[in-house]
């Protein structure tokens, strides 16, 4: 996951004093369900529908019954947004995670690499990209995950199509741009953002950068991890509610304050205010974007809303869009964490191929749209 | 004496584990040694990929992933019973 960074709450609790209660055996079971878990299920997803059904209607008759705030008001515009998008997004995130959370249980790295060994390039780069969008994976686990692809024979470009897909189309991302902008441009989200990495991953390969790899990844003995789960649909469900708790718990207060700033935008900046910067005219603000993005380190969570309001007063999409692909595929973090196994030319090349990914991304998003 | 290993790098999912599970250790009374093993080398020994991963008496029992507080302390009592 590409937010899954440090936080100093987590080293706190290093430190904390373990202190617990003995507790009898049976209350230390596996998290149950009090329902028949389809019965669960059902209720929830009955819920969910009902929710956002309403989420229109409730939004209106907060802002303008409730509240008395006028319809065409900055204000009145502006509450509303934030009312209707922020429960919106957050009901397809939580919604959407928790099917990814099942989804991610039929697949491991381990399961991955069986796929990916020995696979030639072309082939291999297309696989390991859709790989990418399944298979769970951590930035902070980047360094095992590439010894292990690397040592069981995954050609080098093949392993660059899988890291530069998996943290790039993510399920965050494509709610907020299925949430906020339509089910078109998070499909050519994901269409695009699978052909940077099968090409990019490629392109790496062709350049037979091998040399750059450090050294001691070859001679690292890789073992065999012995045993296999086997999870029940139970278990699956409970990955479901761990991945809620895990990504729509950290990424909410992101949603809330990237939305409320979207919404001031929305209200306050005039029509066609970005339309010289960030508009199609300005050719040269595709690139511009993807170098102010490549050494920023955000979320998509809390810059799409930003994004989205930007464009509601002029800024072009794929300018916008390549400003988003350039913070969440190429991150600081990420890289400091792979110089442990890459020579600074391999990183150099890796960013300079996605980067010229993104930017051609960005002025086919502003030719289509 | 059992022995838990966390297999990590010191990232923030690792630092989690290894608090759960020494809190798991002191909820089920057992008598443990809890370490983390940092080495790279060390972790892709034992074939694990994404970390962080756990280790009961040298057996891997979980990698990439930071369970609830009862799921941990529930594997940790399922592999000591064998």
């Amino acid at each position: 996951m590409f937010f899954g960074h440090n936080t100093s709450a987590n080293d706190d609790m290093v430190t904390q004093p373990v202190a617990c209660p003995a507790a009898p055996g049976d209350q230390i079971a596996a998290r149950r369900f009090p329902l028949p878990l389809w019965a669960s299920l059902v209720a929830a997803a009955l819920i969910w529908i009902v929710a956002y059904a309403t989420l229109q209607p409730l939004a209106d008759a907060i802002t303008y019954d409730l509240l008395r705030l006028s319809l065409d008001s900055h204000l009145g515009s502006a509450v509303n947004f934030f009312l209707y998008d922020t429960p919106k997004v957050l009901l397809l995130l939580t919604g959407i995670v928790f099917l990814m959370g099942i989804i991610r249980t039929f697949f491991s790295p381990e399961s991955t690499r069986r796929l990916l060994g020995g696979r030639r390039e072309g082939v291999g780069n297309v696989a390991a990209a859709g790989l990418g969008i399944v298979t769970p994976f951590c930035s902070c686990s980047a360094v095992p995950l590439f010894i292990g692809f690397v040592e069981a024979g995954v050609p080098l470009g093949v392993t660059f199509s899988f890291l530069i897909s998996a943290p790039m189309v993510n399920e965050v991302a494509i709610v907020l741009l299925f949430g906020l902008f339509g089910w078109k441009t998070a499909a050519l989200y994901v269409g695009l953002g699978l052909g940077i990495a099968i090409i990019a991953g490629w392109v790496i390969g062709r350049l037979r950068m091998e040399r750059f790899v450090e050294p001691f990844v070859y001679e690292i003995a890789v073992g065999q991890l012995d045993a296999t789960e086997s999870l029940t649909w139970s278990d699956r469900a409970a990955r479901g509610i761990q991945a809620e708790r895990d990504i729509v718990g950290r990424v909410w207060p992101f949603v809330v304050v990237g939305i409320a700033v979207g919404a001031a935008i929305h209200g306050y900046v005039p029509e066609d205010a970005m339309a010289s910067l960030m508009g199609k005219g300005a050719w040269w603000s595709v690139p511009a974007a993807v170098l102010l993005g490549v050494p920023m380190y955000s979320n998509a969570a809390g810059i799409l809303p930003v994004i989205e309001a930007l464009i509601d007063k002029g800024a072009a999409l794929g300018t916008a869009l390549a400003f988003m692909m350039a913070v969440v595929a190429l991150s600081f973090p990420e890289m400091i964490i792979l110089r442990r196994v890459l020579r600074w030319q391999l990183i150099a090349v890796f960013i300079g191929v996605v980067a010229s990914g993104i930017v051609l991304v960005g002025f086919v998003f502003n030719l289509v749209f | 004496m059992v022995l838990i290993e966390v297999l990590g790098s010191g990232c923030a999912n690792c630092q989690r584990l290894e608090v759960l599970a020494r809190e798991a250790v002191a909820k089920l009374g057992l008598e443990a040694e809890v370490e983390h093993v940092t080495d790279i080398k060390e972790i892709m020994a034992r074939g694990v990929m994404a970390t962080p991963g756990l280790a009961i008496n040298g057996k891997v029992v979980l990698t990439g992933r930071v369970p609830a507080a009862a799921e941990v302390a529930s594997i940790i009592a399922g592999a000591v019973k064998g």
